[in-house]
């Protein structure tokens, strides 16, 4: 997932009568659920809300990889370091073909990411908070991979063809990294020492919410929630994306043997579903906003990783251009 | 020193080397100067921490004193580390990264190619798999070492410089002691005269191809790591690697 908050340029959403001949006929192949793909026209803000939303998930794999880099020199045995490591190496691959999947909508990606470390282009704001202990390790994958498998696996139905190929493939290796880190915190509340099982539930109090957040505002206050959603880029509402993700995170917790930091999640007999209490939006908007406990950190790596790794990139340039013009001399 | 001493040695060796720099290159994580970089340095890690769990596994059963891998890899400190000091040098800039791993690919393909000739079946088994990811190592450094090297001036610069601050811990790889040769003898191990000749011969191939000056062949050298004696660099690297382990000794499940 990784997308909150996508600005689509809509105030209201156009009528039939107003859209052009083109913008009617690309609506009925939406509606009719045949893929757009790049070649075929489609509306400027289309293209324009795709381009944010899958550059904004391609950048929540890349900064996503810092909380975990964050413990993956610490790795308590052999097994959970290769584990993590391969995790990490997943994220990478995840972002390259996400920028990929942009870049078929004609926009750059170096560009896209020169505006990341401008602080112009949003990531998921769960990782502007900090990884811990240990524990944070399972709980990210449990709950950070299990909010954006919600959101993905829901996604792989989304208009845009090349979008949708790739939420297909990444939704599997996701769902591995969720498995593997449920298991983690279970391995640490069923055998482990009290200061562990004080970790899996410190991580969890430390998560929940910032998990929460992760599907974004409630829909009723954002006008891009409904373009997006008459695009078919979106195909749930954030709070029925956060519902689910609720509803079938309860157990788990539970069955872990752990609490959530909401004095009112409980289960509705009525609704079928888990009722819970209001996310602190604004927390939220403020950590969006740059002001979250590590959002200063995770660009600051970022940039200087690409800033100081400029001349090598350009050695790279250089090499096949002097090999290219060897190979043409010869 | 008898054949089965030099055989657990030889094998805590192997481990650690891997271990060790495959902790360096998990350090860089988030760091890379690409993002196709960032996956290949992870799956290097990758393959590497993955052969040391191999290596120590074998070595845990030889030395038969409860510790298992995990407790070789996270609960031994820096005088009982058998890394090459080679493997310890930090990251600092992308042409010491790639110099290091550069030669430690050469000596490591090299090592794994005759180790899958190994009379010891175990040895040779793992050995043959590690190869595979040896030789895509080796690929992938030979080139980065060609590009810095013959790419701008800055990167030959830089790259020329990575090449003489790592110089003088490569003697290690391919000076043997009595454990080197007590493998070699058994047939465990590689002929350390044929390992050297390799290494060199390759080294200065691919280092004239980058336009780069090898170190003197007499230069002298750093050796201590086979035995313990390390570069101050060790001891922060394990104090982070093995923090939990240290920090919770109670705990037998992660």
């Amino acid at each position: 997932m990784y997308a909150q908050l996508v600005e689509t340029g809509a105030k209201r959403l156009k009528t039939k009568e107003e859209m052009s001949p083109e913008e009617r006929e690309f609506h009925e192949k939406v509606d009719a659920e045949t893929k757009i793909e790049p070649k075929n026209w489609m509306p400027e803000g289309y293209r324009k809300t795709l381009v944010r939303q899958i550059s904004q998930h391609a950048h929540s794999e890349v900064v996503g990889m810092l909380p975990e880099g964050n413990w993956v020199t610490r790795a308590p045995t052999l097994k959970r370091k290769l584990q993590l490591m391969a995790k990490i190496q997943d994220e990478a691959g995840h972002g390259l073909y996400l920028y990929s999947a942009m870049e078929t909508l004609g926009a750059d990606r170096d560009e896209e990411i020169e505006k990341l470390h401008q602080g112009k282009a949003k990531y998921s704001s769960i990782f502007n908070y900090p990884t811990l202990n240990w524990a944070d390790m399972g709980a990210v994958g449990w709950l950070v991979d299990g909010a954006a498998i919600v959101n993905q696996v829901v996604l792989q139905r989304t208009s845009y063809g090349p979008y949708s190929r790739a939420m297909i493939r990444i939704c599997k290796e996701e769902s591995f990294h969720q498995r593997q880190g449920y298991q983690i915190l279970l391995d640490m509340m069923r055998e482990g020492t009290e200061e562990q099982k004080a970790m899996v539930q410190d991580a969890i109090n430390r998560l929940w919410w910032p998990a929460l957040m992760m599907f974004g505002p409630h829909d009723d206050e954002s006008p891009n929630s409904q373009q997006s959603m008459a695009w078919k880029i979106k195909r749930k509402s954030n709070d029925e994306l956060r519902q689910m993700f609720i509803d079938q995170t309860v157990p788990q917790l539970e069955f872990l043997g752990c609490t959530a930091p909401d004095p009112d999640l409980k289960w509705n007999e009525e609704t079928g579903h888990y009722d819970f209490g209001e996310i602190n939006w604004q927390e939220f908007y403020d950590v969006l906003k740059g002001n979250g406990p590590c959002n200063r950190e995770r660009i600051k790596t970022r940039k200087n990783a690409i800033d100081e790794g400029a001349w090598v990139r350009e050695a790279a340039v250089a090499y096949a251009e002097k090999q290219k013009q060897r190979a043409q001399a010869a | 020193m008898t054949q089965a001493e030099a055989l657990k040695e030889y094998l805590l060796r192997l481990a650690d080397s891997d271990m060790i720099l495959g902790q360096r290159l998990c350090e860089l994580c988030g760091k890379a100067p690409a993002l196709e970089e960032e996956m290949a340095l992870m799956n290097v890690a990758l393959d590497l921490v993955g052969q040391a769990r191999n290596w120590y596994e074998y070595a845990a059963e030889l030395i038969d004193d409860g510790r298992d891998a995990d407790k070789l890899a996270f609960r031994r400190d820096a005088h009982d580390y058998r890394n090459l000091l080679l493997t310890e040098q930090p990251n600092e800039d992308y042409a010491v990264t790639m110099g290091r791993q550069f030669f430690f690919d050469v000596y490591h393909y090299f090592t794994l190619k005759s180790l899958t000739e190994s009379s010891d079946e175990r040895i040779a088994g793992i050995a043959a798999k590690a190869l595979k990811e040896a030789t895509y190592h080796l690929r992938r450094s030979s080139e980065w070492v060609k590009r810095l090297g013959d790419g701008t001036e800055e990167s030959h610069r830089r790259m020329q410089e990575a090449i003489d601050i790592l110089w003088r811990f490569t003697g290690e790889l391919i000076t043997p002691d009595d454990t080197d040769r007590v493998m070699a003898e058994a047939g465990i191990g590689p002929d350390p005269d044929q390992l050297a000749k390799d290494w060199r011969g390759m080294v200065n191939e691919v280092l004239t191809q980058a336009t780069l000056t090898p170190g003197a062949e007499d230069a002298w050298m750093y050796m201590g790591g086979k035995h313990g004696e390390h570069t101050e660099h060790l001891g922060f690297i394990l104090a982070e690697m093995q923090f939990l382990q240290r920090a919770y000794p109670d705990a037998t499940t992660w």
